[in-house]
């Protein structure tokens, strides 16, 4: 595999965690249970979409056929999107959404981390910029677990709930393919396994502060977003997601 | 070479943050660079203050328009890196925000707490009390927090620094 597929592959799988989480937030605007919340989960899908926009843009580019970031984003297939089953998983309630979204800003925080030294000038530059995003991310999705867990007995019951439904998709996140290995023998990514050990040590110890259990799913972990095969999901999201520019791919703002 | 830059400079003065209309695109820090390249025409090196801020489309279609009516032409060009901090703002911009109602980030970014998420002392832009509340990480737009002053009451912004 040449080091440009192995890049536009990673690019396509880091742009499309940030296009299809951002688009699940977004259906958050005008529903949550109070005005802060609904304005701090669509500015981290704000975030999010500008972090896609960056990452998309640059996959084309790198590509080299001249498709551009909404080529990627509204004219591939369920098949072809990258992204971790995590991030497509339902929204759920409140305690759903900041669940899956606690999971994911542990991974993507330490993963940023390391890419903020990777030898590509654009990987470097984007992961400075997007961890800075990602740091309040972080901080807001972790103390709503706490809130949530250690609060009444309906929030944690609910959070508790979250939690059993989205921890067989955790495991896929650290899963490396042969992009992951092109890539760490040029210093430009990390190596997985570093990532899941971080992710590891913190993410038990505050699910127990928040006295929330992680469930036993008898050795089943999900996988299989590598190769393209999703969960029922992604086909709903992409269809509201793609639906305009599809029936109408002149349109323009 | 160097009067000619400052001219458009004091341009880019002119244009201003449409979400924050107090602060030009000067004050924010936003614009890094300008360049000339031939006797009327410029590069401009913008970066955005966050990643999806979508005031970004605008400000380059206001800083492309007014350079055009001053008879000048440009090109604009983005960059990620360095990565835009709250420390490039100007005194200025930071007296105008606080003028405008919106306080200004309290540190510095080379003081690391902001990551740790300890608190602060922030001012109060209406009382100028420092006993104020965090109410929400995230306010009206994705560089601002939502704070509450203890002693006036109201709810104000405050500029995250980042």
């Amino acid at each position: 595999m040449s080091t440009e597929e192995a890049l536009f592959q990673y690019l396509i799988r880091l742009g499309d965690n940030a296009l299809i989480l951002g688009q699940r937030l977004g259906e958050w605007c005008g529903h949550a249970h109070q005005l802060e919340s609904d304005i701090a989960l669509t500015n981290v899908a704000l975030d999010q979409i500008g972090q896609a926009r960056n990452l998309l843009t640059e996959a084309g580019r790198i590509e080299g056929k001249g498709r551009t970031e909404d080529d990627l984003a509204f004219f591939r297939s369920e098949m072809e999107f990258r992204n971790n089953l995590l991030v497509e998983q339902d929204n759920g309630d409140f305690a759903q959404t900041i669940a899956r979204q606690y999971l994911f800003d542990v991974f993507q925080f330490h993963l940023l981390t390391e890419l903020s030294r990777s030898s590509n000038e654009f990987l470097e530059a984007f992961a400075k910029k997007s961890l800075k995003e990602v740091s309040y991310h972080r901080k807001l999705s972790s103390d709503w677990m706490l809130r949530l867990g250690d609060g009444t007995e309906e929030s944690h019951n609910r959070l508790q709930q979250a939690i059993d439904i989205l921890w067989p998709y955790t495991a896929e996140l650290f899963e490396m393919t042969e992009a992951d290995k092109v890539l760490m023998e040029l210093d430009m990514v990390p190596d997985l396994k570093l990532i899941e050990q971080k992710w590891q040590a913190e993410v038990p110890s505050h699910l127990e502060e928040s006295r929330i259990r992680i469930p036993d799913t008898k050795g089943y972990m999900a996988r299989g977003s590598r190769d393209g095969h999703h969960t029922e999901y992604l086909g709903y999201i992409l269809a509201e997601m793609q639906a305009l520019p599809r029936s109408m791919p002149e349109a323009k703002w | 070479m160097t009067s000619h830059t400052d001219a458009i400079w004091q341009v880019l003065e002119e244009v201003k943050d449409p979400e924050i209309p107090v602060l030009s695109v000067v004050d924010l820090g936003i614009v890094r660079e300008v360049k000339q390249l031939s006797p009327k025409a410029f590069e401009i090196t913008i970066t955005p203050t966050y990643s999806g801020c979508p005031a970004m489309d605008t400000i380059e279609k206001e800083i492309e328009a007014l350079l055009r009516e001053k008879g000048y032409e440009c090109a604009i060009k983005t960059t990620l890196s360095p990565a835009w901090t709250t420390d490039w703002l100007s005194e200025k911009g930071r007296k105008a925000l606080e003028d405008y109602g919106i306080a200004p980030p309290a540190e510095s970014t080379s003081d690391k707490s902001f990551l740790t998420g300890e608190a602060k002392e922030v001012k109060c832009p209406l009382c100028k009390s420092t006993s104020t509340q965090l109410i929400s990480q995230f306010g009206s737009t994705a560089c601002k927090a939502l704070y509450r002053c203890d002693d006036c009451l109201e709810s104000f912004d405050y500029f995250k620094c980042i």
